[in-house]
């Protein structure tokens, strides 16, 4: 009854569709139980698991084929020799040079699944979970159903992205439930031969990093993955994320492969799609000390064969829990049903590549954003996320007694919130702080009754050595945290804007609550252009955990509301603060145009010198992704222009215009309603 | 032939599908080839097909209740003009209701169980352009509607009477007009009068050694007028053309006047074609009265053939190829595997054991030898016609193509039959209306390259939105392709299922309809390829034909016909 429930519910929310299901009632949500798929790998035999009898259940439509017959289709496809033919025109060259680099591509690209490997993989990874995890959760209701999916439409599967693991660890799901192997979109291995070749015959195919300029790798890339679609061959998985998100925050959508794979509906080469939405969460995640170097502008380790060797120490790590939870598979054209003009695509032969109207640009953005709201609606959050989001309020040391009880209260606020909690076994609030510490030792510590950030050795030692140490420490506690953001972003961004405007007028309040999301647009993830919707949801929210009281015109604290908007606002004020700094830095410090590669050591030795000196606090305005993000809401906002050139891009920066921004930041000239409207 | 025909469904009254004494199914009457046979296979057909059951019957009325029928009001200055004309007419109830409908499901429903809410007022039937000109006349000069009416076969609600009009309705009967006027053997013309219907043409030609050709599958009941109204197509259009590619010459009666050229040629160039202007116009511009068209010698040699392919991708590759060496024969018509089966189901008791050895042979050959998948595979039926000699050569050429994609050739008997059923399906529909299954057919035009997506996507929409709808049973969806192009093909759906436990059949059946005619769209179909737009499919025309081409045909409509006296409401 409980998969029933949720099919239900989901099914309404997927018919209110984009809009209205921002408005949801969020306690009432049922979500799938979970199940531990390592507890029989425990008790069986690894081998005879990986030599099962393999008959995965395909789609109704399949004409069975083998790979290298998918192979000559893309080459031979009207769609990849129409480019051929053009580039040959355009350069003067012989159609067979191109044809040769066209097939060079797809040997390089395409995968090759074969079982033996898959058998292998099946075997090791057992081995290798088994070692690195307690438990690997899995709402088996979520699998049944995309069993159902993958036999009636092509399936597009879209997990979340934190970690390698993903990918081999969706793999592994579907082959222990019997269901076929994805071919996976992965920007990744090219550099490591052996796993490489293995992970491509088990159904990886690559994907060059940046490739935009190459139209004859986009046409075999887009065509390799729309025949895999056409045929319903296998299901396919990207990452819409595109990249491992380093900072455990979910990245904002790229829309290039979504695009793709959307395109054969489009064009009526399928009856439908079924984007389905994976939230997979670690407990911990394997390269978070990685992740924070790599923010800090270390740079990170090529992935090599003999790179992932070394990685072996780390098998000797406990890693905890991971929760996958597959979502709802959600039809396309269920989604577009309304939404799309039906001819575009009728006045041009469907082979000719064709610049996709706005009306299905601002679909498939709008797609994106719905599916990466679902991933983080269905996101396990551990106990430990919440102790992490307590702690980075209360540094540097907090007693262990308050931040259990602070730890507690966040629960029901979290849940209030509608966050998915999952409390292991109904552990008592103080034996789940112990078991989180002690799993993340690397991070904090108990110290004479005071729990305190782990950063060793930051008492001797050069200042910019302890500034660093202490950056790291405070980034790596900042991923659990930023578990949270999302849940939280909305009835935060109104305490907010309620402690910045100083007022109780819900239009300004609102205006400032516009500003502000329009200013993290880059930071959250909001679905587009319904700034009202989730100014509406923030006050709900608040409202329902008594913070707030709201009339017709006003908004008004309650007196026990305080707390909670405070703990909001802090919650959020890194940001805030690390902006504000990046935008000093910009409104200062630049003058010409200038690069990303010049603009993030620039704005880290900037923000390094103020920690240094102690005027400020704000760590996190190190992380070079809130820096990447703070100069792309500038290019939003236009204080920054942004301009392609032969090798990438160049900003420049609208000084007046950003110091206007910071004037709204420190509430030193209310948030103006053409600047509001503008957002 | 009002009297021969049926009151409330398809066809000739002595013509229909029955289950006999046995429970077996039956063909009754002699006029099709099928007349009098056992169809031993059927009757698991239907009951597998729809979950239909012989024990859940409906009836319809046994008759007319002519209480029922809307009141003919006609005022008594213009019954005086009409008589004064003597032009024959009626305010019977029987005739009105009979000339009130075409052959959509909901108007043969609303027959079977209920009353249109509007029906003409009072029919004429003139015997010539004259009187024909006389009438539009005296409707001008009393304001009345006119609504013109052939042969009744119409499947685009073009029949139906708007409720709303409250003018007098007057329908005009062209089926006494049906004289062919005169034959030009130096220029292969005929000029005929536009009541007369395809198989009565056919055989007056037929007397002077002379065919049209066009064989539009509801032939033997619908009119040349029709035709031109609704720019018809017929099964040999590979040979003799569609209709546009037939008309020579056209009159046309409208209320500014007659519409004709000054001359019987084969091709002019001034200015737009005023023939596009009335085919199509589906009565909403004139009466046309009198057609002058292209003749043929009769053809001397005529062979069917069939050719099964392993599956229908298959099958479309092949007619592709065919319509690419523009060798087409005469008809072309490839159906898929669920039509192979419903086509099967109505084969005859055969005579001997011999037969029924040969078709068991043949089938082990295909299936066995072969390896087709009976679920798969389906049929090509074929019609070529000419000299002995060029159709044997003619033959060879499409049955060498048929074999590069795996075609195996099935027998002249099965393309034959394949043929004689066209004709006899039409009256299936009304023993399905016995047993709960409603169903209609459908039809569009669509470019070579989507002719496969565009089919397994509009099948696959009616069994999806026939689940959501809350039909019980899954439904019959099938297909055919049934016209070759250069540039694409004409397809044809069938489409039925079974409604018990549903409320308004009606409703839900034209919910599923509209949402195939969407998805027809949104698959680069075409809103119609030959049954026209009537008031079924107006609401598409807007986005078929753009607004400004929508203006053009109103500023023509307003010109010709200022005051509406054609108030069909058709097309626009």
């Amino acid at each position: 009854t409980v998969a029933k429930q949720t099919t239900e519910w989901l099914e309404t929310v997927s018919h209110s569709l984009f809009v209205c299901s921002q408005q949801k009632d969020l306690t009432s949500k049922k979500r799938d139980e979970f199940e531990d798929i390592l507890e029989e790998r425990r008790l069986s035999s690894d081998l005879r698991y990986a030599m099962k009898c393999y008959t995965p259940v395909i789609y109704k439509g399949l004409s069975p084929c083998k790979p290298n017959a998918i192979k000559s289709a893309v080459l031979q496809s009207e769609q990849v020799q129409y480019v051929i033919k053009q580039l040959a025109k355009e350069m003067g060259e012989s159609p067979d040079i191109i044809q040769e680099e066209a097939v060079e591509i797809l040997d390089e690209m395409g995968h090759s699944m074969q079982l033996g490997a898959v058998r292998f993989f099946a075997f090791t990874l057992s081995k290798i979970f088994k070692r690195l995890f307690r438990r690997v959760c899995v709402n088996e209701e979520g699998m049944q159903r995309l069993q159902h999916a993958i036999q009636e439409h092509p399936v597009v599967l879209l997990p979340s992205h934190r970690s390698y693991v993903d990918f081999l660890m969706l793999s592994y799901l579907l082959y222990t439930y019997d269901l076929a192997l994805p071919v996976i979109a992965a920007g990744i291995f090219l550099g490591m031969k052996i796993v490489g070749e293995l992970l491509r015959r088990a159904g990886a195919f690559f994907m060059r990093r940046s490739f935009g300029g190459n139209r004859l790798y986009w046409a075999v890339f887009a065509e390799y993955v729309k025949t895999m679609i056409r045929s319903g061959y296998a299901p396919i998985e990207f990452f819409l994320e595109g990249t491992r998100s380093r900072t455990a925050k979910t990245l904002t959508p790229k829309f290039g492969l979504l695009s793709i794979v959307m395109e054969p509906f489009f064009k009526r080469e399928v009856f439908d799609t079924y984007l389905v939405p994976i939230s997979i969460s670690y407990e911990k995640i394997l390269e978070e000390s990685l992740y924070a170097y790599e923010l800090l502008g270390v740079p990170k380790p090529k992935e090599s064969t003999s790179g992932l060797l070394k990685a072996r120490r780390i098998l000797s790590d406990n890693f905890g829990t991971i929760h996958i939870y597959v979502g709802q598979p959600v039809s396309l054209r269920t989604l577009a049903s309304g939404r799309i003009n039906r001819c575009p695509y009728n006045l041009v032969p469907r082979h000719l590549p064709q610049k996709p109207s706005e009306d299905i640009q601002e679909f498939v953005t709008d797609v994106a954003y719905k599916m990466e709201l679902l991933q983080i609606e269905n996101m396990v959050l551990r106990p430990w996320v919440l102790v992490a989001a307590v702690l980075l309020q209360n540094l540097p040391a907090m007693e262990f007694e308050l931040l259990i009880e602070k730890t507690l209260w966040l629960k029901g606020l979290t849940q209030t919130f509608g966050g998915f909690i999952e409390w292991p076994d109904n552990l008592c609030a103080k034996k789940a702080v112990v078991s989180g510490l002690a799993l993340h030792s690397n991070i904090a510590c108990l110290v004479d009754g005071h729990v305190v950030l782990h950063d060793k050795g930051v008492e001797d030692g050069a200042i910019g050595e302890v500034v660093f140490k202490r950056a790291l420490a405070v980034l790596t506690c900042a991923t659990y945290r930023n578990q949270l953001l999302n849940v939280f972003v909305r009835p935060s961004l109104v305490a907010m804007a309620l402690q910045m405007t100083r007022s109780f007028r819900k239009e300004e309040v609102y205006s400032c609550f516009s500003f502000l999301r329009g200013v993290f647009s880059d930071e959250f993830i909001f679905f587009p252009g319904i700034s009202l919707k989730d100014f509406e949801e923030g006050c709900f929210l608040l409202t329902k955990c008594d913070a707030i009281q709201t009339s017709q015109q006003e908004i008004y604290p309650t007196d026990k509301g305080s707390v909670i908007i405070s703990f909001l606002s802090a919650m959020f004020r890194p940001f805030l603060e690390g902006y504000q700094l990046i935008f000093r830095y910009l409104s200062k410090e630049t003058k010409e145009a200038f690069t990303e590669k010049q603009f993030i050591p620039g704005v880290r030795n900037f923000v390094f010198h103020l920690l240094e000196k102690g005027n400020t606090q704000c760590y996190e305005a190190l992380s070079s992704d809130m820096q990447k993000n703070a100069l792309a809401a500038l290019v939003h906002l236009g204080a920054v222009k942004k301009k392609k050139t032969s090798n990438g891009f160049t900003y420049n920066v609208n000084q007046e215009a950003v110091n206007k921004i910071l004037d709204m930041f420190d509430a030193r000239i209310p948030v103006q309603k053409p600047v509001a409207a503008r957002l | 032939r009002q009297e021969l025909l049926k009151w409330n469904g398809w066809g000739y009254n002595d013509s229909k599908f029955i289950f006999n004494k046995k429970g077996q199914a039956e063909f009754t009457g002699k006029r099709y080839r099928l007349g009098g046979m056992i169809l031993p296979t059927f009757k698991e057909w239907i009951e597998k097909t729809f979950g239909a059951s012989l024990e859940h019957k409906t009836t319809s009325r046994a008759s007319l209740n002519v209480n029922d029928v809307p009141p003919s009001i006609v005022s008594e200055e213009f019954l005086q003009d009409l008589r004064a004309t003597k032009i024959s007419h009626s305010q019977d109830a029987e005739d009105r209701v009979f000339r009130a409908h075409g052959h959509c499901l909901h108007e043969i429903f609303v027959l079977r169980e209920g009353m249109f809410k509007r029906v003409p007022d009072i029919v004429v039937w003139p015997v010539c352009h004259e009187d024909v000109v006389k009438i539009v006349e005296l409707a001008c000069k009393h304001n009345l509607c006119i609504i013109p009416f052939g042969g009744g076969t119409s499947v685009s609600s073009a029949l139906e009477c708007p409720e709303e009009e409250k003018r007098t309705i007057v329908s005009l009967d062209t089926s006494q007009m049906n004289r062919v006027l005169w034959i030009d053997e130096k220029n292969l013309t005929a000029c005929v009068e536009a009541g007369i219907v395809g198989q009565d043409l056919e055989k007056q030609l037929a007397e002077s050694g002379f065919c049209t050709g066009h064989e539009p599958d509801s032939m033997e009941f619908s009119s040349l007028g029709g035709w031109v109204a609704t720019r018809a197509s017929g099964m040999k259009k590979n040979i003799y053309g569609n209709i546009e590619d037939l008309v020579i010459h056209i009159k046309m009666v409208t209320p500014r006047g007659i519409v004709e050229k000054n001359c019987q040629v084969p091709r002019m160039s001034t200015g737009p074609d005023i023939h596009h202007f009335i085919m199509g116009s589906e009565g909403t511009l004139g009466v046309i009265t009198e057609v002058t068209i292209k003749i043929r010698p009769i053809p001397e040699y005529q062979k069917y053939g069939s050719v099964v392919f392993p599956n229908f991708e298959r099958g479309v590759a092949c007619l592709r190829e065919v319509a690419k060496q523009r060798c087409a024969p005469a008809s072309i018509r490839l159906v898929d595997n669920a039509q192979f089966q419903f086509g099967h189901a109505l084969k005859p008791q055969v005579a001997s054991i011999f037969t029924s050895f040969l078709d068991g042979l043949k089938k082990f050959y295909i299936t066995k030898f072969k390896g087709f998948d009976p679920n798969m595979l389906c049929v090509a039926t074929l019609l070529f016609e000419g000299d002995r000699e060029k159709v044997l050569q003619h033959e060879k050429q499409v049955y060498d193509i048929a074999t590069k994609f795996g075609g195996l050739a099935a027998g002249e008997d099965n393309g034959q039959r394949g043929y004689m059923l066209t004709f006899v399906i039409a009256y299936l529909r009304d023993l399905g209306l016995d047993y709960y299954v409603i169903g209609e057919s459908f039809e569009t035009s669509v470019p070579w390259d989507r002719v496969l997506d565009l089919c397994r996507n509009v099948k696959e929409r009616i069994v999806r939105e026939c689940k959501e709808k809350g039909v019980q049973f899954a439904p019959l969806s099938t297909c055919r392709v049934t016209q070759t192009y250069d540039a694409g093909a004409c397809v044809y759906f069938y489409f039925a299922f079974n409604y018990r436990g549903i409320s308004d059949p009606i409703h839900v059946y034209e919910q599923i309809e509209r949402a195939a005619r969407e998805e027809i769209l949104a698959n680069g179909g075409s809103l119609s390829h030959h049954h026209g737009v009537g008031k079924l499919r107006k609401r598409w025309m807007k986005e078929s034909i753009s607004d400004v081409g929508l203006g053009m045909l109103r500023s023509v409509k307003e010109y010709v016909d200022p005051n509406n006296i054609f108030g069909n409401k058709n097309l626009l």
